[in-house]
This record gives structure tokens, sequence and C-alpha cells, in this order.
């Protein structure tokens, strides 16, 4: 008979105490577990949102981080706008000549000039009426540098892709994005940026198209699975808020995303030119250029811009809208993708030298996140749930101490059988041994047992992208480890099988005191007692 | 095979006064010999199985088993020893609550260091009339079945000299004398000595050989002068 024989029959003997202390230390293991699971999901989940496809955000000045938070996972507020035309500084010439062509300024005539001259000259007289000339004279002259329609944008040729985001607008508690097909059409995602958007059903929104006109849009699986969402249907953003106003302007469901795991999934895209002709979407024009609308007929007179339609039930086909002019446009930030990875590096200090943006790598953003803010909470709720696992330890000491007085009697025996004191020390740590692992084998399976229970995966699944499985490890945890100044020495083994001689030692400190008291029984006073 | 030469042993007291407890100037048992000791209770009865189970080491004298001095051997060769050459059948059976009968015999075979023979154990049980019981635990056994049970563990590990303490103490009466013939046959059987101590005059009268305890130890021969007994009158 083995001595694990031996100390196992000696557990079964306290049936009772040993299963609760075992049942102690399943809790405590079950606890660093289900830490360990979440600190994987959440780091899985970090890695899998910051492989969106760009590597670069730009928007307006401001915290890097809340531009990022806002921009990657559509949380917290905007930090601000940046005009249209500095997005368009992204594009290639074509894009952005043909975006110009909707331009106040460009469609403003030399002669109508002079109407815009004679307008800002109403009313103003002497010197005035010189300074008014000469400011109008500058502001022709400035209009017709930056409206160069042959050259590219400034940052055209560093752009691989740009993709503006206009945010604000809320669908329920779902962020609504105002944004360009190219979101679904170009950008791919996931840890290793190779999986392309697909839909469940339907198809991506589309700039403008005879049915629903500007007014297309895509929802995320949450959200249509939250909100009951179907193809065709309309939906009206609120402004502002999730309890805010809803727009008057409704969008038409064209499709429905599959889940990716990224914040997508909880989110409502729009169609981006008719995110613009919501009402109180347009950025209000300085009174002089307001004029210019005046003279050129854009803005709601005759032969110009429209209000902004209203979805309504289409039996017909939409006669073509003119889009929202490019001096009253907005982006809340650009999604950029340089066309070389060291281009990244370096942009962001352009960028962040001029007046208008800023530029952050969203990579580094979150990854100090995760290391200054997650990972020591985690950090300290592995500390927490390692106690536990210590405390359970000390159940386990006091249990097995505690029985040393009444199996004083049952240890002599052994030595009187010839048992040596090593073998009866020995029985006494296998003993400890067998309650530490095996109850840390307990909680390790009910952790696990948990969260692959459906409604736990199917949920983490949804919200996070990151699929659990029974055998599923949490992965490393470097960071914590490097908090621990552990990183170099184990940062790379799987911290679920660290568990095992974690607990090992764990068992073998608890059951040395036992031990050691069954080392120096007594024989023949025991065995006469 | 077993002999005992000026063997002394004595306990410390609380007080610090050293009681004496053996002074034996000469003991031999041979091989195969069954004798009885015989001794009225807390005459040091114990203390002697204990010196000669190496479970105690004696003061001073020589405990000599097939040629090995017990009394020399470090704690670990006593623990071999007793695993080895010993079999010990205790007054109050003392087996192991938590196991079976079949375990409590292989217990024995485990710490001898021998792979352990569930064969041998089985027969032994089978030997003693418990091959039906033989996963039955203690407590689901009779008194008489316990201590047959002990029996066949003592026998376990085909020891040199089984050391029997008052075995029939707590049997009742009925199975008493099954008892010691199982131990006196089993013993015969597998040509093993055996010193059985007892009080009992009823069972010492069944043995050729009976040595009383009070004529072999020197210590108890002084009780009738106390005076001789305590070094600091």
């Amino acid at each position: 008979m083995s001595l694990w024989k031996i100390a196992w029959r000696s557990i079964q003997q306290r049936g009772l105490a040993s299963a609760l202390t075992a049942l102690s230390m399943a809790l405590g293991v079950l606890l660093v577990v289900a830490v360990l699971s979440i600190h994987g999901v959440v780091s899985q989940s970090f890695k899998n949102n910051s492989s969106l496809g760009y590597n670069l955000i730009v928007g307006a000045k401001g915290g890097k981080l809340q531009l990022t938070l806002n921009t990657v996972y559509y949380l917290s507020q905007p930090v601000e706008n940046i005009p249209y035309e500095y997005y368009l500084e992204f594009t290639g010439g074509d894009e952005r000549k043909n975006a110009l062509k909707h331009s106040i300024r460009e469609n403003v005539h030399d002669d109508q000039w002079g109407s815009i001259e004679a307008v800002s000259l109403l009313g103003m007289d002497g010197l005035a009426g010189i300074g008014g000339l000469l400011a109008s004279e500058s502001l022709r002259n400035a209009d017709q540098d930056e409206l160069d329609l042959e050259r590219s944008g400034k940052f055209g040729m560093y752009s691989a892709l740009a993709i503006p985001l206009c945010l604000g607008d809320y669908f329920g508690q779902f962020r609504v994005v105002g944004t360009t097909p190219d979101l679904f059409n170009k950008l791919t995602f996931g840890p290793y940026d190779d999986k392309t958007y697909e839909f469940s059903q339907g198809r991506n929104f589309e700039t403008w198209n005879k049915e629903h006109g500007y007014f297309e849009a895509v929802v995320g699986a949450t959200v249509a699975r939250e909100m009951d969402v179907k193809l065709g249907q309309g939906i009206s953003p609120a402004h502002g808020d999730p309890e805010g106003e809803g727009h008057a302007s409704q969008f038409t469901v064209v499709g429905i995303l599959r889940p990716t795991g990224t914040p997508n999934d909880r989110a409502v895209f729009i169609n981006m030119e008719g995110f613009y002709l919501m009402e109180d979407h347009a950025k209000p024009l300085p009174k002089d250029e307001e004029e210019e609308q005046a003279v050129t007929g854009f803005g709601g007179i005759a032969g110009g811009f429209v209000e902004p339609e209203v979805a309504h039930d289409h039996d017909h086909a939409h006669a073509p809208q003119e889009p929202l002019p490019v001096e009253q446009r907005e982006v809340t930030a650009i999604l950029l993708r340089t066309v070389n990875p060291m281009i990244a590096v370096g942009l962001p200090t352009t960028i962040n030298e001029g007046p208008v943006a800023q530029c952050v790598l969203p990579i580094r953003e979150i990854t100090n996140l995760f290391s200054f803010i997650v990972a020591p909470i985690q950090a300290a709720l592995l500390g927490i749930t390692a106690l536990v696992c210590f405390v359970s330890g000390i159940s386990i000491l006091v249990s097995i101490y505690n029985s040393m007085s009444d199996r004083k009697h049952e240890i002599a025996v052994m030595r009187a059988l010839g048992a040596s004191r090593g073998t009866v020390m020995a029985v006494i740590l296998f003993e400890s041994i067998l309650l530490s692992v095996g109850g840390g084998m307990i909680g390790w399976i009910g952790a696990h047992s948990l969260m692959t229970l459906p409604v736990v995966s199917n949920a983490v699944e949804q919200r996070t992208g990151v699929p659990i499985g029974f055998t599923s490890f949490a992965p490393p945890i470097e960071n914590n480890l490097e908090l621990l100044g552990l990183g170099p020495i184990i940062g790379s083994v799987p911290p679920e099988l660290l568990l095992i001689p974690a607990l090992l030692l764990l068992a073998v400190s608890v059951g040395f005191l036992p031990a050691m008291a069954a080392y120096r029984t007594d024989v023949a006073k025991s065995l006469g007692s | 095979m077993l002999q005992l030469e000026n063997l002394k042993k004595s306990y410390i007291e609380p007080n610090g006064h050293v009681l004496p407890v053996l002074d034996i100037p000469s003991f031999r048992v041979e091989a195969a010999e069954q004798m009885v000791l015989l001794g009225r209770s807390g005459c040091g009865k114990s203390t002697l199985l204990h010196v000669i189970a190496g479970i105690s080491r004696p003061d001073s004298g020589v405990v000599r088993l097939d040629g090995h001095d017990v009394a020399t051997l470090s704690e670990a060769g006593r623990d071999r020893y007793r695993a080895a050459k010993l079999g010990y059948v205790f007054q109050t059976f003392n087996l192991l609550p938590g196991f079976s009968a079949l375990e409590n015999v292989l217990l024995g075979m485990t710490f001898a260091r021998r792979r352990y023979n569930v064969k041998r154990a089985e027969q032994l049980l089978d030997r003693v009339g418990l091959s039906q019981r033989s996963h039955h635990k203690p407590s689901a056994l009779s008194v008489g079945e316990q201590q047959r049970v002990a029996v066949a563990r003592a026998l376990a590990n085909q020891p040199t000299l089984l050391l029997a303490d008052e075995p029939t103490a707590n049997v009742d009466p009925a199975n008493q004398q099954t008892v010691i013939d199982l131990i006196r046959e089993t013993c015969r059987e597998e040509k093993i000595a055996m010193i059985l101590v007892t009080h009992s005059m009823e069972v010492a009268d069944q043995f050729d050989r009976v040595d009383r305890l009070e004529d072999i130890n020197k210590v108890l021969a002084l009780v009738s002068h106390p005076s001789s007994l305590n070094p600091h009158p």
C-alpha cells in the first residue's frame, strides 16, 4: 500500500473536516482562476480591439486617452471636432478634388465675389469700407490658395487609408457613428488583423442610392440583438445624449454585422453624408460665408441645398440630393492607416506641432491604460485571491494540526509496525498535498465549468469576441508579473499552470508543522495512551 | 536467537528522580520457541517489549536478535529491524480505523519496504478465518475478529519474533482460547519465536516455558525494599 493511499485513507477517516478544508481551497482557487480568466479575456479583448486595421487616430487637440477611448471603444465624450478639410489633407488628389466640388468657395465665381464684396461693404463707409474691401480680397486670395484642386492632401502620400468618424448621436444606449462605407469594406480586425467585416444579414451601407438616398445604416450584432433591430427598419438617432431628442431623420437599416468581439458590435453606423444632413449637424458658417451661400444658392435656397430629407415609406426612387458643403462639415476623428509603419512614428509629431489636430497611436494609449490602470487592478485582485488561497491553506494546517492529538496513537502504531519518522512525516505532508491540490483541482474544474456554462461563455463571447473553452488557459500575465518583478522569470508561462507548483508549495508549507508533530511523536508514550 | 544481557532501563520522573524499571542480567529465547512472560500489571512487561522491539532504547546492555545488537542501532536502523524482524500484537489490537482488515494487514508490509503481497495478506486473513470480512473496517468487526486481524498483521512480514502483549485481555472469554490457539498455531507453522506477555495463569498454563518477570528482573526483586530503589532518600 502506498503512502499516498495511507494519506487518502486518513483524509477519508475525517471526511467532513477534510471536505470542508478542501472546499475552502477549492473556493480560493476558483476565485484565482476566475480572476486570471477575466484578466485573459480583458487582455485578449484589448489585444483584439487594438488591432482594428489602423495605426493612428487624428482628432481634435485634447486628451489623448479620451480621443482613443472615444474613437476605439466609443466611450467617453468626443474631445471636439476638426474641420472636414483637414480630413481631406489625408486623402489623395482625386478624392480631395471630388470632395471640394461641394465647397461653397469652389462654387463662387468671380462675378459673385463682386456681389460678396458689395454685400460685405453694405453699411460700411470710410476706412471701414476700405478695410472690408481689403479683407474680402484677402479672403478670396486665401480661398483660391486652399482650393487648389489639383494637389493631394498634405498627408495624403503617407496615408494608405483614412476613414472619417462623426460621433455625438445615440441610438438607445448605443453610439451612432457617421462614417464612410470604407469602414467595413477596407478595414480589418482581429488579433492578427486578418478578419474582414461580414454581415449576418443584409449588406454594407452605401454613400447614396436611389432607394434610400443618403440614409442607410448598419448595426452591430449586439445592437441588433438588444434593440431587436431588423433589416429595413428605420432608426432615428438621438442628438448628443442617449436621452436626447431624436432627430427627425430616419436611417434605414440595410445590414447587421456578424459578431466581431470589437466595440463595433455595440454601435450603429450611418452614412456620413446622411449624418451631415441631419438637423443641427451642419457647422454654422461665419457671417461672410453665409452671405456666400446667399449668393451661390447653397443652404436651402432654391436651386441649392434642401433641408435634410426625412425618411419615409419608400415606394419611389429618390432624386439625387446635394450633400452638405465642405465648409459646414466637421469630423470627430480620422482612422488612419499609414503606408508604412515607420511613418506612424514620425507623423504624429508633425500633426501635433500644427494648430488644428492631434494624432495618437491608439495601441500605445491602450497599452498605457492597460499597464497603468487595468493591470494593477488585476494584480490587486490576484493578490486578494491569492490571500484567500493562503487562508485556505491555513485552514488545512489547522484541520490537520488539530487532528494530530487524536492521531498520535495511530502514528505510534505505524511506527511500531516499522514506519520511520520520515515515513509518518511524509504521510502527513501527502495528506496536506492531497487536500490542497485536490481542492485546487476542484476549484479549477469548478471555475472552468462555470465559465463554459452557455449563459456565461455566450455572454463573454458576444461582448468581447473572446471564445472560452473548458480547457482555455488564461494567457501569461507579463504585466502583472513585471509589477511583481517576476516577469523575466515566469512571464511566458500560463498562470494557471503556475497554480500547481504554488499549491504544492502551499501544501508543503502548511503541512510542515503537523508533519513535524508526527515526526516527534513519542511512540512508547503514545502506544500506552 | 533473542538474547538480553545486563539490560537496564529507567525513567526520569517529573521531579527529576530516576525510576529504574528493568534490570535483566540475562534472558534468552530460542528460534521458534514459544514462551510466556508472566507478570502483574505495572511490572514493566510493556517496557521490556518496547526495548526488545527497538521502540525504546535501553540505558545499557545488549538486545541481540539474530546476531544484531538492537540497542546499538540508529533509530532508522531500529525502524527497519522492527519492520523486518518483529511482529507485534497489542493488547488493544491497535488496528487503524480508517483501513479495512486487508489494508491493516498490508500496512505492516508497506513499512517493511517490501513489495506488498496482497495474496499473502489474503491468505493470512483466510488463515485467521476472516476471508469473508477482509474489506470490512475494524468498526464493523467484533472484538475477537479485530484481534485476529491484528494477529494476521503481525505475521504479515514473516517475522523472526512475535511479541504479543496481553493479546486476550480485551477479548471475551469465549474467544480467548481461539486467539491463543491461532497465535500459537500460526507461529508454529511459520517457525516464528513468540513471547506472550500475560497475567493470566489460565493462558500461562498452556505453555511449556513460563518465566515470571519478577524472577528475571532484579528491579522487581527490590520492590519490597523501596529505599534501595530511590537514590535520593
